[in-house]
């Protein structure tokens, strides 16, 4: 293959003129709205890349991003689309945040209990989807759906139970305790000035590597690919697809649901009542999509979005609606998700040149 | 008796507020559906249509104007949605998905752009709303008044749903679009133009969860907010499940789900039962459904996949 037709074919390039793509939307979109769009853009350069705090943000408002990211990547190197990060991540959240008010611990147990009880429940969340798959054949996608409302209103319910609410009024839980928190040692929080530095960034790197691991390096990983790609043929192969879809589509919803926890215990510290979903799940579907599904890309592909949620948010400094960063992401996915024709096309054509 | 009657006229008022705006949004996903275009973006077609249906009558103070043009905002994000899918083979949920960013993004940014940063429109006068069918004819309260003296497009969108099943089992097109969400292969072979079908259908899917968004804020909220629609359109989409992919079907599953919405209105917050629980009733009652009656719930064959001309 000739280097060109190596970059027409690489997945890198579709993304790249994706993302191109949604920007130039986008500031069409600011210039109807009578913003300059040069304004608007280097607003959100300087909000992501003006102190070095800003950047430590970005990289606090990627961790969780990253998490949900690896779950639906994940699920699509597995032959599953996991829409439903979105509720796995809200009940990873939402038991985290239980286990955090109710249990009284030193951090050392504390924490590690509150990440196990959010994989667990995403990973639960996830699992009850396959099953219904598996032994029921229900369409995922369409349970997957209908899980994340559950999930969003179950939160909503949990918020307001006595024992967990706020004590006089307010929409919100109760603040987690200390020590179910991952927040950095003070003198860092200090040096960096961002004041919910914590760990979840490294965490979300270290996920990253084993579901890299797991994906190319051990046998179960190559199992899961194969159902992922040909479910026939893996079962022709003796390969208990089943098996596999279940194992799948629990280790994705743990994934989504310890990036809930990392949301909680390094972020917000509580969860308040939603009008509407946080959307953590449908990021992270944007977020394996421009990273191709490499967990590693991942990494990168959630710092992006990171970077624009938390820099889209001081637009309204320059008058710019942050909403704009929705669409210049819709406006990525969309092209992404027809980029696979634009390969067909470049490529044929590279070979009638080669004639 | 009395007590009785006035509250089922209440209860039947908060139902035929509750279900028009799912009933639009789920006829058009049975559109889509059935013509073998999976469409989650239906709640991102409902959003902008709610926040175009309300900017347009706020400005003209018309609504029904406003009503129209949130159809046609909706029937925009329809027509990407029919580019990606049909014309680029794109992957339909994937698709769907970024209209559900750019959808709520679009509405939000737009009210924004439009409205001083404010992100809620502000209030429309009555005049600028849905009209009234019966006004003065029943005593303010009573249980005649509760029932009739609704949103005519409440009745409209029920006369609707008579149409579509009409359009579907008694047309050419209906049998057209029922069967290039089957097996497009063999209606290519007979000359059935598949992408025009089902252009059509998504477009039109589109147009009617635009109307649904916009009756929400022309006749229920009388403004737009972001959190305006939240869920309502997944809600059409449960209820095209349950209902078995069939307008009919998604017919009585949008009364069961209005009866819930209308139960959530009717008792408000800090009640014995939590709004929150009587929220979840759409979404448990699918997956039981989909899990219980799965053999007869069967998803129209060829859907979400894609159906490239052979060049």
């Amino acid at each position: 293959m000739s280097k060109k037709n190596s970059i027409l074919s690489s997945n890198a390039f579709y993304t790249l003129i994706s993302i191109v793509i949604g920007f130039i939307v986008g500031a069409i979109l600011l210039s109807i709205a009578k913003i300059n769009p040069l304004d608007a853009y280097k607003q959100l350069f300087n909000g992501v890349f003006g102190k070095p705090k800003f950047m430590v943000w970005c990289l606090i408002y990627a961790a969780p991003l990253i998490f949900t990211g690896l779950s639906v990547a994940f699920s699509f190197k597995t032959g599953v689309f996991n829409i439903g990060a979105e509720g796995q991540f809200v009940v990873g959240s939402l038991t985290a945040c239980v286990l955090g008010i109710l249990i009284k611990a030193p951090a050392i147990i504390h924490v590690p209990l509150c990440f196990i009880g959010a994989a667990l429940a995403g990973g639960i969340w996830g699992a009850i989807v396959g099953v219904l798959k598996i032994k029921k054949g229900v369409n995922e996608v369409l349970s997957y759906i209908m899980f994340n409302w559950i999930a969003f209103y179950l939160s909503n319910f949990v918020v307001n139970l006595g024992i967990i609410h706020k004590d006089g009024g307010g929409e919100a839980t109760k603040d987690i305790a200390e020590t179910a928190r991952i927040l950095a040692p003070k003198s860092i929080i200090a040096a960096t000035g961002a004041s919910a530095t914590n760990y979840g960034f490294i965490l979300a790197i270290i996920f990253a590597v084993i579901v890299w691991f797991i994906i190319n390096r051990t046998t179960l990983g190559f199992k899961l690919r194969a159902v992922g790609f040909s479910n026939t043929a893996a079962q022709y192969a003796g390969i208990d697809t089943g098996k596999s879809f279940l194992t799948a589509m629990a280790f994705s919803g743990a994934l989504a649901g310890i990036g809930g926890a990392v949301q909680l215990m390094g972020m917000s510290g509580r969860i308040s009542q939603f009008s509407g979903q946080e959307g953590y799940g449908f990021q992270g579907i944007t977020v394996a999509l421009i990273a191709s599904s490499n967990p590693i890309a991942c990494i990168f592909a959630g710092i992006f979005y990171g970077a624009m949620k938390y820099g889209g948010g001081k637009l309204s400094l320059v008058n710019a609606p942050a909403e704009v960063v929705d669409i210049i992401m819709g406006i990525i996915i969309l092209f992404i998700a027809i980029s696979s024709l634009f390969k067909n096309i470049f490529l044929n054509h590279g070979k009638k040149g080669a004639v | 008796m009395d007590v009785l009657i006035r509250n089922l006229g209440l209860l039947i008022n908060a139902i035929l507020i509750a279900t028009p705006p799912l009933l639009l949004a789920a006829l058009g996903s049975c559109f889509s559906e059935r013509s073998g275009v999976v469409n989650i973006g239906i709640e991102g077609m409902m959003t902008i249509g709610a926040f175009i249906g309300a900017c347009v009558a706020y400005f003209s103070g018309n609504g029904w104007l406003g009503f129209f043009a949130g159809g046609l905002s909706g029937a925009v994000l329809g027509v990407i949605h029919a580019i990606a899918c049909i014309q680029f083979g794109a992957d339909q949920t994937i698709s769907g998905t970024a209209i559900n960013f750019i959808g709520p993004g679009l509405a939000v940014f737009l009210c924004k752009a439009i409205f001083d940063n404010s992100s809620d429109s502000p209030a429309l006068d009555t005049a600028a709303k849905l009209p009234k069918m019966f006004e003065g004819v029943f005593k303010s309260g009573s249980f005649g008044y509760n029932v009739f003296s609704t949103y005519s497009v409440a009745y409209l969108s029920f006369i609707l749903v008579l149409v579509v099943w009409f359009v579907f089992y008694k047309t050419k097109f209906g049998m057209h679009l029922r069967a290039v969400g089957e097996h497009p292969q063999a209606c290519a072979t007979l000359g059935v133009n598949v992408y025009l079908t089902r252009y059509i259908c998504v477009i039109l899917s589109g147009f009617l969860a635009g109307l649904g968004g916009a009756f929400v804020t022309l006749a229920t909220v009388s403004q737009f907010r972001p959190a305006v629609i939240v869920g309502q359109g997944f809600i059409a989409i449960a209820a095209v499940i349950f209902g078995k992919f069939k307008p009919q079907g998604a017919f009585k599953a949008c009364l069961l789900f209005g009866l819930c919405n209308g139960i959530k209105a009717l008792l408000g917050a800090g009640n014995a039962v939590s709004p929150n629980l009587v929220s979840m009733i759409p979404y448990v009652v699918t997956i039981l459904a989909l899990v219980f009656v799965v053999g007869s719930t069967r998803v129209p064959a060829a859907n979400g996949k894609p159906f490239l001309k052979a060049r």
